[in-house]
């Protein structure tokens, strides 16, 4: 009781003693446990509850069937479970243009009356009517048009009457490169989500290119003689899209099956696609950027340890003589390491629950369903699980650049933590001989370095990792430039991609809180070894070096121990990216790009360090070497 | 000296020796030391600095193990003892006062004379009701709310004497408590030393200044870490502290 008392009351004074350095220590691994309790909770994400309510609000039929002729329409609509259906109608490939963009859309030849069966919700303008189109809302984003613009459709134009979402259909972009059949009866979800509109083998885009799994196709929906209108002799009729309600919406998949299964010879069979397919592939729009947060997340935790390490590092000799004292009035090896463990640990699970709070709170903004879907996902919940890896991670951090610097406490000579001995340096002729003929602020850099040798692993240690991040950055937007110039050759130009879109502001979030963090640690390390060097620093003016010298000494100091941090960061960075992107290949003008992001980071470093620097140099000497030797 | 003189000793090393580093670099800072202290005796051991006094001080209270050597204290051989064994001896049997006071600059007066109470398990309540009795002790009470740093360089030593005695330890070292004090503190602290020899409690005083050391029952001398002369003061502590306040006219 009275032990723990003493450590409760020493770690609360210390934080409320150094209140500065516990925020920057919560800020730290809060960050790191929000952007991790953001990706674990985007993997229970199903973008359910949008889709539902798309689905009702939308007649969202449970099963397309893809027809190469109308007259298959009669057995499907008679089949045993069938309630209700619309359709067929025809399903024509055309290159639609707007305003210097253009793209492939797969028109659908609508009745201007309401469907009872798969009738696209409006969000904006009305239904379709002739000389009109109505267009799906995250292609209409994607392509930026609204209500009242005129787009053209293989050279002919149309007003846009309306944008809509429907539950039939996948939203644009193309996600899953998947294929379509069910692989068994009972399955509720497909097994590779997709898109039923990219595994048809006799639809095809205009001009008789084949359709591959990885383009991309925009949904319109027009008046049935102005689809119609839209084919040629190059572009023929090939497809109806056939709208069913099965009076059980759960033997959709096994509807589905049956059928795939009892046709899959023939090339002229109708293809189909369920409902839980569709919803899967909704979500996976939310999902993608989990790729994101997970490699972010661990970025965060590094630095995170990076931070605390700092931290701990930089009172070190305060700690030691805490140490010295609680064992000179009797505090054994255990009580010291509590006493040591116990503060950090409050803090990174204060910091942790900080994290999962706001990670949950959070957790909206990217779960958002996008435009295809009415609606919204809203928190998704924290589960146990989610909590204890997030506690697990902070815990983890906490340890990491704790659990070794209390360990070498609790062993520590009393007398020599007491005291707050010096470590001797160690003297090598060769060394001494050589840094003799250095510049004076190189010479002293060099031995600031030497002497706190940990320190400047953790200085290298921050930057590295900062540097990955920035070099994971900047490979996205470079592979993301590349993914979008390279759709421009193949199927659409100018248009923008949502999920590159959201992944790039999620980046841009974790890339602020990275760069924000690195910038604090910079800072902390820097003025941590301002204050260890004020004695060297005071000796070296009073001996005839200029403050000039001294402070720049302390920047090539911080210098030394980034640079190499800097250089590793890069192929680390790329090894990142990689990993994220599944192999994602780097254009050859990124590395232009990556050469000025290391040298804008020493610069920055440089900057940062200059100010506490010279806020160092500023003390008169006699009274720094009067303190020390008091 | 004390009436409990004749004793058994509380203090007895036999050839302690403290050396540190190696080769050239060899320092014998405490070279085969012999020593008794009896139960309520005040000992001054004077020397320059880096004659080993105080490492003698750290390797008598178990702060710091010998090279070689034997060493009791209390009765129990300590010289062997584990880290935790060691910890346990300075939690019960041992107060340290440095010259640095070495006080948790976090912590209240209180807080800091309750600290050893509550590492020795004392419930939270008897810690405070020790520490309180203690700080009246030592003329404090109305400052026990205070942070060390908004209390005087006397009062922290004060303070510092205080928790070295808040589990009634057998012994009290000192290690230059007077160094860094003016004239006033230090008589102040003397005083108090004073009160401790009254009460039978044992204090080794490690100091360089001759008039400390003059106040105590018995002075050894130490230069370069052996026992060059060894002094009874006829007067007692009393008498002593009396000529360094001026008072024996």
């Amino acid at each position: 009781m009275g032990t723990a008392l003493l450590v409760f009351r020493l770690a609360t004074r210390d934080v409320r003693r150094h209140a500065a350095q516990a925020v920057l220590l919560v800020v730290a691994i809060a960050a790191a446990a929000a952007t991790l309790t953001m990706g674990l909770a985007l993997n229970g994400v199903t973008s359910e509850s949008p889709y539902v309510a798309t689905r009702a609000a939308a007649k969202g039929p449970d099963v397309v069937a893809y027809l190469t002729s109308a007259s298959q329409a009669n057995s499907l609509t008679r089949a045993s479970g069938v309630a209700n259906h619309s359709g067929p109608y025809p399903v024509v490939s055309a290159t639609i243009r707007f305003d210097g963009r253009q793209a492939d859309v797969f028109a659908e030849g609508r009745s201007t009356v309401a469907a009872a069966v798969d009738q696209p919700l409006l969000t904006a303008g009305s239904w379709v009517r002739p000389d009109s189109v109505v267009i799906e809302r995250t292609f209409a984003d994607a392509l930026g048009v609204s209500v009242g613009d005129r787009v053209s459709l293989n050279g002919k134009s149309f007003a846009v009457a309306g944008i809509a979402v429907t539950a039939a259909q996948a939203p644009y972009p193309n996600l899953c490169n998947g294929t379509l059949l069910a692989t068994t009866p009972t399955a509720s979800k497909f097994s590779n989500a997709c898109s039923p509109s990219f595994n048809i083998p006799f639809l095809s885009l205009p001009g008789g290119r084949e359709l591959a799994s990885s383009d991309e196709v925009g949904q319109i929906w027009m008046n049935e003689a102005d689809a119609i209108g839209l084919t040629s002799k190059a572009d023929p009729l090939t497809t109806y899209a056939l709208n069913l309600k099965l009076t059980n919406p759960d033997d959709a998949p096994a509807f589905v099956y049956d059928r795939a299964t009892a046709a899959s010879a023939q090339s002229t069979a109708p293809m189909f696609s369920n409902w839980e397919g569709v919803e899967s592939e909704d979500a996976l729009l939310v999902q993608d950027g989990h790729g994101v947060l997970q490699p972010g997340a661990l970025l965060l935790a590094l630095l995170a340890i990076a931070s605390v390490a700092v931290l701990v590092g930089r009172r070190l000799s305060e700690y030691a003589r805490r140490v010295g004292l609680l064992k000179a009035v009797g505090g054994t090896p255990s009580v010291v390491a509590v006493t040591f463990l116990a503060e950090n640990l409050a803090l990174a699970l204060f910091a942790a629950v900080v994290g999962l709070v706001a990670g949950w709170l959070a957790a909206p903004l990217i779960t958002n369903p996008g435009a295809a879907l009415i609606g919204t996902a809203g928190a998704p919940p924290i589960s146990p699980s989610t909590a204890v890896e997030v506690i697990g991670l902070a815990i983890v951090v906490a340890l990491a650049a704790t659990l070794v610097p209390a360990i070498r406490a609790s062993r520590s000579s009393t007398v020599a933590a007491i005291n707050d001995v010096a470590r001797p340096p160690k003297r090598r002729g060769a060394l001494i001989r050589f840094s003799g003929k250095l510049p004076i602020p190189v010479l002293f850099g060099l031995r600031l370095v030497a002497r706190r040798p940990r320190r400047a692993l953790l200085s290298a240690a921050n930057i590295a990792v900062t540097i990955t991040g920035i070099v994971t950055v900047l490979a996205f937007h470079a592979y993301a430039d590349n993914k979008l110039s390279g759709a421009v050759a193949l199927t659409a130009g100018g248009l923008s991609d949502p999920v590159i879109n959201r992944d790039e502001q999620l980046l841009t979030i974790i890339t602020i809180l990275l760069v924000t963090l690195a910038a604090l640690n910079t800072l902390f390390t820097t003025w941590a070894t301002v204050l260890d060097a004020r004695h060297s620093a005071a000796l070296m003016r009073a001996l005839g070096a200029r403050a000039g010298q001294v402070s720049s000494g302390l920047v090539v100091a911080q210098l030394l121990s980034a640079l190499p941090g800097a250089i590793l960061g890069i192929p680390l960075g790329i090894v990142l990216f990689k990993a994220a992107v599944h192999g994602g290949t780097l254009p050859s003008a990124i590395w232009t790009w990556l050469a000025a992001a290391v040298l804008g980071a020493l610069v920055a470093i440089a900057a940062l360090t200059v100010v506490p620097a010279q806020i160092g140099t500023r003390q008169p000497v006699a009274e720094v070497l009067q303190s020390e030797t008091a | 000296m004390n009436e409990n003189a004749s004793c058994a000793p509380i203090v007895r090393a036999r050839g302690l020796h403290k050396e540190y580093g190696s080769g050239e670099g060899l320092v014998r800072a405490v070279d085969e030391i012999d020593l008794e202290v009896t139960p309520g005796e005040t000992l001054a051991i004077m020397g320059p600095s880096g004659c080993g006094k105080s490492t003698l001080l750290h390797l008598l209270g178990g702060l710091d193990r010998p090279s070689a050597g034997e060493l009791w204290l209390a009765g129990r051989r300590i010289d062997s003892l584990s880290e935790r064994g060691l910890a346990q001896l300075r939690r019960h049997d041992v107060g340290f006062v440095f010259q640095a006071f070495h006080l948790m600059d976090e912590l209240t007066a209180q807080e800091n004379v309750e600290l050893p109470a509550l590492l020795a398990g004392r419930s939270p309540r008897e810690a405070r009701r020790r520490a309180r009795q203690l700080l009246d002790q030592v003329g404090l009470c109305e400052r026990a709310g205070h942070l060390p740093s908004a209390l005087s360089g006397g009062q922290r030593q004060r303070v510092a004497i205080a928790r070295a005695l808040a589990n009634e330890p057998q012994i009290v070292l000192a290690d230059e408590p007077t160094g860094n004090l003016d004239s006033a503190a230090t008589l102040e602290v003397l005083r108090l030393f004073e009160g401790l020899h009254t009460a039978g409690i044992t204090v080794v005083v490690v100091t360089h200044d001759e008039r400390i050391a003059a106040t105590a029952g018995r002075m050894i001398s130490m230069r370069d870490g052996v026992f060059v002369d060894e002094t009874r003061l006829a007067g007692g502590a009393r008498g002593n502290l009396a000529d360094f306040a001026g008072w024996g006219g």
